[in-house]
């Protein structure tokens, strides 16, 4: 159990986007943010995009798929697939049995819905809101409390929360102008919807999550509630001790020198660390809170565990 | 376990390729130093939107141009640059414009494209747009036959898929074949493809409004004119990623994920034919920290207290230590995995660093690693060098 007090505003909101470039850790975030919030006793459900299966192999739990399918207690997974979302969305706007036939079994349809641009994007975002809403359009579906996001990496993210804004401009009417709108809104709703960017405490990820801070604000006007700077080091030695076993190191051989020299890296690596933690600090707006290196052979859902009681 | 340099040997095009987050695009930048400052004229191309390389490089903006990366900057590092080194970051919106100012059989058509707002969609966002148009720009250079070698940092695509058929995927949308028919304002190809097609447009038409169809239709009509050109120069660009002169490597981390990734797209590459030279796993935690002491932790622990007269720092050292080394053999069994699956010996290791890497110093100093001989590797790694 994670009996530690609740995170304030972020795990209050409705929906939350987990962003951040390559590799930095957005999955195992966005699951240890649906753990705890799940430990509050909120109704959460982890979503992956473009049929990824990232969030479910942190579970160990066989693909989920296009389906809300339950981890733990309160606590929901689903991947959306851009082709289900479309083929749900027709569903929901044709009552016309017959015409949604006609429209599946369509080379057309299906070759217009890929080449239309962002159209995959669009789908995907409208079925995240589907999730989040309170009477949901799907037949008995659950109401969450809570839908987190693990959100495509920093390139690609912005571009894919601007899709409605984007798509609004292009369809100028029709149905899916308006929904593209209040897509839109929903994602600029900053009371109920929000970002956490996970960053990593090196110079370049730190100088790209500050860019991506300002590109969530400015351009997509989005709210940055939390940078998690993730895998940090612990501060296990003093600058006097790591000296001392600099020098150690040099004058022995074998498991001795090793020791030393690790305990030196880690003396070096951490302090690197902190003096990124610090840029970051200096370069970005919403509150900065760290995580820790977890040294463990894997990321499972133990680890995500750690890093859930970790979350402030 | 060869070199960089040998992998090289004879290619003019190298293409780094891996999952996001895995330290690409400074692998990218370091073999092209590493092979500039051994003298050949190196241009490396990166399509990252981070703009990433310009920060390594230590230029403030990469345009769509090629750009000399200035050789003092290298030699305040001690590197002496014998060829040269030049750095490009595709805008691959730019590139998609001057292909299609190519291919336009006049003026009016280029300008039909360019204005069309699905074009525009389509060449900065469609997916698919900035993979092709990185390997529509190398085929340039190449053809231009200015450099000795081009290192193509390729996008952090989520699928290794993704980048091997973008080419395919962009040529087929912009082809458009079974569409454009269904478009024409006659609407003749409707009654002959039946009543089905004809409701899936206006049904379509109905969910996403008339405009967005209207610009589709004239966005394939806009294109019909150079369908031709675009397929032929597709074929030449595949022609060229298969060409014995290329040389893709692969660039992973050492844990699982990323590994598993560099596993996957080793066999797309085989099942692609395309020319595999090597895999470069970063960050990869020193091979010294594997090594067992004579005895148990509690012998180790006793023989640093004896050594540092102090019993807690001693327990932190072999703490520490212990956690180093479950990193360290987790990394070796995931290149020993690595190494078997790719039947290769071409894996190169750059150890995880004490200091960041960010910087022409950095790169200098990954490039120790990525051209040493195995021995000197070896040495340099176990901290002897």
């Amino acid at each position: 159990m994670l009996g530690i007090t609740p995170i304030p505003d972020i795990l209050d909101k409705r929906l939350v986007f987990v962003t951040g470039k390559g590799g930095v850790g957005k999955t195992t975030v966005a699951v240890a943010l649906g753990l705890r919030a799940a430990a509050e006793g909120k109704r959460t459900i982890v979503c992956e995009v473009a049929s990824q299966e990232n969030a479910s192999r942190v579970f160990a739990h066989r693909e989920v798929g296009f389906h809300e399918v339950e981890m733990e207690e309160n606590l929901w997974a689903i991947s959306i697939d851009p082709d289900e979302s479309m083929r749900e969305y027709v569903l929901l706007q044709l009552k016309v049995r017959a015409m949604r036939d006609m429209l599946f079994r369509s080379r057309i349809f299906s070759y217009l819905a890929a080449a239309t641009p962002g159209l995959k994007e669009l789908v995907t975002i409208g079925k995240i809101w589907e999730l989040a809403q309170l009477d949901r359009k799907v037949k008995k579906g659950r109401k969450y409390d809570l839908v987190i996001v693990d959100a495509p990496a920093t390139g690609h993210g912005v571009g894919f929360l601007q899709t409605p804004r984007t798509f609004a401009n292009i369809a100028r009417v029709g149905p899916i102008h308006g929904q593209a709108q209040a897509l839109d809104r929903l994602i600029t709703d900053q009371a109920h919807t929000g970002t956490a960017i996970v960053a990593l405490p090196e110079e370049m990820p730190v100088n790209e999550s500050a860019a991506l801070e300002h590109d969530l604000r400015t351009e997509v006007g989005v709210a940055v509630d939390r940078v998690y700077l993730n895998g940090l080091y612990p501060e296990r030695f003093s600058k006097e001790e790591a000296e001392r076993l600099a020098e150690l190191a040099g004058g022995e051989n074998g498991a001795l020198r090793a020791a030393a020299r690790a305990a030196a890296s880690e003396h070096d690596r951490a302090r690197s660390q902190r003096a990124q933690l610090a840029r970051l600090r200096r370069r970005v707006e919403a509150p900065v809170k760290t995580l820790p290196f977890l040294f463990e052979p894997a990321l499972d859902v133990e680890a995500a565990r750690k890093l859930a009681g970790r979350l402030h | 376990m060869p070199a960089v340099d040998e992998i090289l040997a004879g290619k003019d095009i190298c293409i780094c390729a891996g999952s996001g987050g895995v330290g690409k695009t400074t692998t990218s930048a370091a073999i092209a130093a590493g092979m500039a400052a051994r003298g050949k004229r190196v241009c490396v191309l990166t399509i990252d939107p981070a703009k990433r390389l310009a920060d390594s490089l230590g230029l403030r903006e990469l345009g769509n141009e090629a750009r000399k990366v200035d050789p003092a900057l290298f030699e305040r590092h001690g590197v002496e640059m014998k060829g040269e080194l030049w750095a490009m970051m595709l805008d691959a919106k730019a590139t998609f414009d001057e292909l299609v100012a190519r291919q336009a059989p006049d003026e009016e058509s280029r300008d039909r494209v360019l204005n069309n707002r699905i074009y525009q969609q389509i060449s900065s966002a469609l997916a698919g747009s900035q993979e092709y148009m990185a390997m529509e720009k190398l085929f340039e250079l190449h053809t231009e036959g200015r450099f000795d070698l081009l290192v193509l940092d390729t996008p952090p695509t989520r699928n290794a898929l993704d980048f091997l058929d973008a080419p395919k995927r962009l040529t087929q949308f912009i082809e458009g074949r079974s569409l454009r028919v269904f478009m024409k304002p006659t609407g003749l190809a409707a009654k002959v493809a039946g009543r089905g097609a004809s409701v899936a447009l206006s049904v379509f038409k109905r969910i996403v409004g008339f405009d967005l169809i209207a610009d589709l239709a004239e966005f394939f009509n806009a294109f019909s004119g150079m369908v031709d050109g675009f397929q032929a120069r597709a074929k030449r660009v595949n022609s060229l990623l298969a060409d014995p002169h290329t040389c893709f490597l692969v660039v992973c981390g050492p844990q699982g994920e990323p590994i598993d990734e560099a596993v996957y797209f080793h066999r797309k590459l085989v099942e692609a034919k395309l020319p595999f030279g090597g895999v470069i796993v970063n960050k990869v935690h020193y091979p010294a920290e594997r090594l067992r002491g004579d005895g148990d932790s509690a012998d180790l622990e006793a023989a640093l207290a004896s050594r540092l007269g102090d019993e807690d720092l001693a327990r932190r050292v072999r703490e520490n230590f212990a956690d180093y080394q479950a990193l360290a053999e987790r990394d070796a069994r995931n290149i020993e995995h690595l190494a078997a699956e790719l039947r290769t010996r071409g894996v190169i290791r750059v150890p995880y660093l004490d200091e960041d890497v960010h910087d022409l110093g950095g790169l200098a100093e990954i490039d120790r690693y990525l051209f040493a001989s195995s021995e000197e590797r070896i040495e340099i790694a176990a901290g002897r060098a």
